[in-house]
């Protein structure tokens, strides 16, 4: 068994580098093109379609699913869940990453990304709603940094910057939750302000709720991928009690996430109720916003809590993908499906190759970005100069 | 005073302005009363 | 989420923070802000627009936009719905009337210089500003080139320079401010042959549309588009056929788009004052009952200890007692063994002797 298993262990010729290689290539061949023919030549964003994939995914699906990060420090260390420890850091390492890559796309995105400052330093719109997102994710980035300094500072060896980290975790925790629920709310009040645009269905003044929400359940998904994923690729990596605890982690977590889908829909459903929509259901629109409710909230809540139930990890692994890729569902189709669904088809909007490209890019860069600092610094392992005894001291009847 | 806002958009900046500097001082105020608080008890 | 404003600022009072100061306290609502009193705009009679296009040159001319691929003379350009774009400000566009041999409508499109604009609402650097003259600016030295602007407009005006990769900004009709200033006409409404666009203040502006509505009610649809849509507009339409068939949305309704999204951003300091309160709270909580579980099983352990301690030494007691005992009932035998002894010895001494 062990030496079949795959090392993905960089600098040498693999399918993996091979194929991210060329994606980096690709990458760097679109980043030349936009910064020098303009958005125009590598995507297809119109005067009617201002924006596509690259807000649509990158910052929208980005931002949710960047969501373990305080999600699980907020299990932890302000529930108390101590038992989860062991999937802190590497949640708060994707989120952390997730935001950068979040940042780097809007720099691509946006027409003068050096300008990305302006807001703070130079003029405040404080009546937009994207002044507030703007304002929450530099500071979200700053503290998941902050939060995610003390694995790079005991791989430096530095103990007393490391402490000094270490001793800040409380309050990042808290304020992170803050920055969160309030940016994770407002990308979906971005949308209020044009309810002439977007589809009566998905337009609702719940939205920011529906956001905030659906991203508790994005984040507890990705750690349970994250978790499946690591564990199959970089388990060399993991201590013992790391290993122990990885399928408690995604029970538990597993448990959370039906509970708070089965909230979503619900609140969904009255969503409906509310701007009494009943009607647009059964138009082409309606079909499709009952498959996203149905089969990508309703069916992984249901699977999961089978998952639970059966304590079966492979129905759970299952249940966190499919609760990604509905979170991926939702956001493009407030963001570009339902979105100027009054325009004729011509007008539409589809992305460039390019833009998905990009977007596939980034989200290599995020990948190797992770495969280099987990192969490197401790994140599936404690320190053995820096253990916490009070770890397992816990664990014993929670 | 009274014509100090003529549109929603003069009154809204001059407040959520001022909003967002009242929530910098709620923050730091609320973490700074809850230290004040528990100090005693040695209880963070 | 829906909060009304006027209940959060009463909630707040944002102790008299410029509202009302020196005044009687009044909660602010939609229908206080009317607007600068003489701003100024223009209306668009629709039944007298023939399709020259003549504003359209007039507007590229005095905006100095690059030259379009056909002649503003060239009018087969209607057979296609068009837009406003980065090279173009405004835009003529014809629609059939419905019912047979009536004439086609032609309705300008430019941007409507909201009196509470959704861009300026949108934008997070400001760089929309509604000037007290009427015109809606925009700032290109600030713009990030987000976009939220282009979302949130209803009219969906504004245009971005998409093929320019350093300097890209967005581009819109700005009611020629510059001329304004100087006194002169919008290049458009100076080079309009028909008066179908008449340049003035909003107010008047308003009263002379109802005139032509009263005076002429088989002539024009009973409605004056831009009095109220979205909030109001500087740019004023009057019609012969419903908007709807003009290209323009019924559907917008009368409240500014700033008020779609106040609702939301008044949960804000909510969450920020709120949270910490309650996400200490939930720490403090199970830090407490993490004390309790320990001292609880600190002190079970403790009086466990205690508890094999007394056995123990109730048990050594017992064992010292009996050990005692043993040993005192061996020293009396002993004892009693050699009293015997003795009696026995004396009495042979006495009989050997």
């Amino acid at each position: 068994m062990p030496e079949k298993r795959i090392h993905l262990g960089s600098g040498r010729i693999t399918p993996f580098n091979l194929v991210s290689g060329v994606i980096i290539v690709l990458g760097l061949m679109i980043t030349v093109i936009r910064y020098t023919g303009g958005l125009a030549a590598v995507t297809r964003l119109s005067d009617y379609n201002p924006w596509g994939i690259w807000i649509g995914f990158d910052l929208l699906v980005g931002v949710a699913l960047a969501a373990g990060g305080y999600v699980t420090s907020a299990a932890v260390y302000v529930f108390g869940l101590k038992r989860y420890h062991s999937a802190v850091r590497p949640a708060v390492l994707t989120g952390f990453l997730g935001y950068a890559l979040v940042v780097a796309a809007l720099t691509y995105d946006v027409g003068r990304g050096w300008r990305l400052p302006y807001p703070f330093l130079v003029q405040q719109g404080t009546t937009s709603v994207l002044f507030e997102v703007a304002a929450c994710v530099a500071l979200y980035l700053t503290v998941l940094f902050l939060e995610f300094s003390p694995a790079a500072l005991e791989w430096l060896g530095l103990k007393r910057a490391r402490n000094l980290a270490v001793k800040m975790t409380m309050v990042l925790t808290i304020f992170g939750v803050i920055l969160s629920t309030l940016h994770q709310s407002s990308l979906g009040s971005l949308f209020l302000i044009a309810p002439s645009k977007l589809h009566p269905l998905w337009y609702s003044p719940y939205l920011p709720v529906y956001f905030f929400v659906s991203s508790i359940t994005a984040g507890l998904s990705m750690v349970i991928v994250e978790g499946a994923l690591s564990g199959r690729y970089l388990s060399h990596k993991m201590d013992p009690a790391h290993l122990a605890d990885k399928d408690q982690v995604a029970l538990g977590f597993a448990k959370a996430a039906a509970f708070i889908l089965a909230g979503y829909f619900a609140i969904k459903v009255m969503g409906i109720s509310v701007g009494n929509h009943w009607n647009l259901l059964s138009t082409p629109y309606g079909l499709w916003f009952l498959l996203e409710l149905v089969g990508f909230v309703a069916l992984p809540c249901f699977l999961y809590a089978i998952g639970v139930r059966e304590r079966n990890l492979t129905i759970i692994k299952t249940a966190a993908v499919w609760t990604v890729l509905g979170i991926v569902l939702n956001r493009l189709n407030v963001s570009l499906v339902a979105f100027n669904w009054h325009l004729p088809a011509g007008e539409r909007y589809f992305p460039h190759w390019m833009e998905i490209g990009l977007s596939v890019f980034l989200v290599t860069v995020g990948i190797l970005v992770f495969r280099f600092i987990a192969l490197r610094m401790p994140i599936f392992y404690e320190h053995p100069e820096f253990e916490e005894n009070e770890k397992h001291s816990y664990s014993v009847d929670r | 005073m009274d014509d100090m806002f003529q549109t929603l958009q003069e009154f809204m900046a001059h407040t959520d302005g001022a909003t967002y500097l009242l929530i910098i001082g709620a923050l730091i105020g609320i973490g700074g009363f809850w230290h004040f608080l528990t100090q005693r008890n040695g209880d963070e | 989420m829906t909060i009304s404003r006027r209940k959060f600022l009463g909630w707040c009072g944002v102790a008299g923070l410029g509202v009302a100061r020196a005044k009687p306290v009044r909660s602010a609502s939609l229908q206080e802000f009317a607007g600068y009193p003489d701003s100024l705009g223009v209306l668009h009679d629709t039944t007298l627009c023939i399709g020259c296009r003549s504003c359209e040159a007039a507007c590229n001319r005095v905006n100095e936009l690059p030259e379009p691929a056909e002649a503003f003379t060239d009018l087969s350009v209607f057979k296609a719905r068009r837009r406003t774009s980065a090279k173009t400000y405004t835009v003529v566009n014809r629609f059939e009337a419905p019912g047979s041999g009536r004439k086609p409508v032609f309705v300008k499109k430019q941007c409507n210089h909201c009196l509470e604009p959704a861009c300026a609402a949108a934008c997070f650097v400001g760089a929309f500003q509604k000037s007290k003259e009427g015109p809606v600016v925009y700032d290109a030295s600030v713009c990030v080139g987000c976009r939220y602007c282009m979302i949130a407009c209803p009219f969906e005006i504004p245009a971005y320079e998409y093929d320019n990769a350093f300097t890209p900004r967005v581009m819109k009709c700005t009611l020629c401010a510059p001329r304004i200033k100087d006194g002169l006409l919008p290049g458009c409404v100076e080079a309009c042959p028909t008066e179908a666009l008449s340049f003035g203040r909003r107010k008047d502006l308003i009263r002379m549309a109802r005139q032509r509505i009263v005076s002429y009610p088989d002539r024009y649809v009973d409605h004056i588009y831009g009095e109220h849509e979205m909030g109001g507009t500087s740019w004023l339409y009057l019609s012969g056929v419903p908007f709807s068939h003009a290209g323009m949305r019924e559907d917008l309704g009368v409240t500014p788009a700033l008020a779609f999204t106040s609702g939301a951003l008044s949960t804000v300091p909510l969450i920020a004052s709120l949270w910490p309160v309650l996400l200490v709270g939930i720490y403090a909580v199970s830090r407490r009952k993490e004390k309790l579980y320990e001292t609880e099983k600190a002190s079970a352990v403790e009086a466990a200890m205690e508890k094999t301690t007394l056995k123990a030494r109730a048990e050594l007691e017992q064992a010292l007692e009996k050990a005692r005992r043993e040993k005192d009932a061996a020293i009396e035998k002993e004892v009693r063994k050699a009293i015997k002894a003795k009696s026995i010895q004396p009495g042979g001494e006495d009989k050997d002797a």
